[in-house]
Formats: structure tokens, C-alpha cells, sequence
């Protein structure tokens, strides 16, 4: 599935990178509100799911080539949040849904979850 | 890679807005070098926890990287409180970060943890009131 087909099931707009909604295919999310939960745990290729809007989401998924950011309860991000993910050309999606509810309809619809590592060092 | 690459950054402290600049240049340079993605990912992982700690902790400092044909070493050094119990320090879910860090998806105890899992060595030089330097190495070979 691409990016712009789980744009329409959660009715989420985009805030950037529109035009790659489409061409964007989309396997495995990631959830959290955690930065250092994202670095630790996410699995490479996943895309992120966060209530967090701040330009430190964008860094990290800079970091670790996330393709998308989504956006949960509405939360607009400032500015230069989506300034700096246009420069990456990574694309910004905004839902309404709680992260509960994002989640259960992208995991009914098919987005498989991914993890990187356990919880051990 | 025919010569030795060597970066340098300046870190300010409590900058949350620019932070991460410097991690995302260290990966966009092994990105260039050709350095396999699993690698430059470990790298990225280390570089940008860690430079969130020179942020949130270290009052600013210095992130410097070695890459030659061998390795990766990534290293941060500031002059700021020092860590007085290292090995609390690198056990998940302790921290001493304050709620700035924490509204930015950070300070939850997980940097040093992220960064020892994704590092071939780990060593951390502290003296409390003078300073810490982290240094890291992840095997090319």
C-alpha cells in the first residue's frame, strides 16, 4: 500500500511532500512518543507514527531514512518542523485519530509493526 | 577512501532547535563515502544520542569523527558536569534529564544504552566538575 491509500483511511491531510503520497509504498509503522525509543527499536524502511511535533521528529527520522512522518490527535507541527522535512523530502501526514485509533485502523488495514531490537543491551 | 576523513563540530548547549545538524552531516559524509546503510545507521544512532547529550547535558561541546578504511570513531567531549555513577548512566531507563528534554522525545534514560548497543567499543572517560569524553568505534572490517 502507498502512503497516500493510508492517508485516506485515517481522512489525514498532508502537511508536506504531497506530491509522493502516492509513489510512496508503505510495509511496516513504527509508534512512539520516545525519540530514543525511535532510534532504538524502529526497523529500517518503517514509517513513524507520533503525537510529538517538535523539529527533533524530523531529525530523527533524518537519521534513520524514515520515509514518512504521521501525525496523531491533531497535533499540528511548527513551522519549522515542516520546513526542515521539506528540505529532507520527507513527507508529513496529520490525522485526527487518537494514536490508539490510528493505529488499530492502520494494523486492521494491514500495516505490519516492526522492531529492530528487544529491549536489552 | 584513500585518506583519513576527519569532522569536526561545535555543539551549543540547550539548543534543541539546531541539534542534530552536526549527526546529520557525520551520516550525509559516510553516506558520500559509500559506507554500507547498516553502518552509517549505527553511526547515525550514535552520533545524534550523543550529541543530544552534549545538548542536554554535557553544556555544549564537541562531536569529532574519524572514518579510514578500518573504522568509524565517533567521539564528544565537553567540559560540563561529568557523570558521577557511569555505570547507572548506561542502564536503561536512568536518567537526570529535565522536562525540556523530555517534550523533545528525549531524556528518558535510553541515550547511552542506544549508543553502547550500536557501538563495536564503548568508553567513556568522566571526571565530575571537569568534563566527559565519550568515545566510540564501530568496525569497517
Amino acid at each position: 500500500m502507498t502512503l497516500g491509500d493510508i492517508a485516506k483511511v485515517l481522512d489525514a491531510k498532508a502537511l508536506c511532500g504531497e506530491e509522493m503520497l502516492e509513489s510512496l509504498e508503505i510495509d511496516g509503522a513504527f509508534a512512539s512518543d520516545l525519540m530514543s525509543d525511535v532510534l532504538a527499536f524502529c526497523a529500517p524502511g518503517a514509517f513513524l507514527i507520533t503525537g510529538l511535533t517538535n523539529i527533533q521528529i524530523v531529525r530523527t527520522a533524518q537519521m534513520l531514512d524514515i520515509p514518512a512522518v504521521l501525525f496523531v490527535r491533531g497535533k499540528s507541527p511548527l513551522e519549522d518542523t515542516v520546513s526542515l522535512a521539506k528540505d529532507a523530502g520527507i513527507p508529513l501526514i496529520l490525522s485526527s485519530h487518537n494514536m490508539f485509533q490510528t493505529c488499530g485502523l492502520l494494523y486492521a488495514m494491514g500495516v505490519k509493526p516492526t522492531s529492530a531490537n528487544s529491549a536489552q543491551v | 577512501m584513500a585518506d583519513p576523513i576527519h569532522l569536526e563540530y561545535e555543539v551549543a548547549a540547550d539548543d534543541y532547535q539546531t541539534a542534530g545538524t552536526a549527526s546529520n552531516s557525520v551520516k550525509e559524509t559516510l553516506k558520500m563515502l559509500g559506507i554500507p546503510t547498516a553502518i552509517s545507521r549505527r553511526a547515525a544512532i550514535i552520533t545524534y544520542e550523543a550529541e543530544m547529550n552534549l545538548v542536554i547535558h554535557g553544556g555544549g561541546g564537541k562531536i569529532v569523527a574519524n572514518i579510514d578504511e578500518k573504522q568509524v570513531e565517533l567521539m564528544t567531549i565537553d567540559e560540563g558536569p561529568g557523570i558521577p555513577n557511569v555505570d547507572k548512566a548506561v542502564q536503561e531507563g536512568f536518567t537526570t534529564a529535565g522536562d525540556r528534554a523530555r517534550e523533545m522525545g528525549f531524556g528518558a534514560g535510553m541515550g547511552l544504552p542506544n549508543i553502547k548497543r550500536n557501538a563495536d567499543i564503548f568508553e567513556i572517560f568522566t571526571e565530575v566538575g571537569k568534563g566527559t569524553t565519550l568515545r566510540t568505534v564501530i568496525n569497517l572490517q
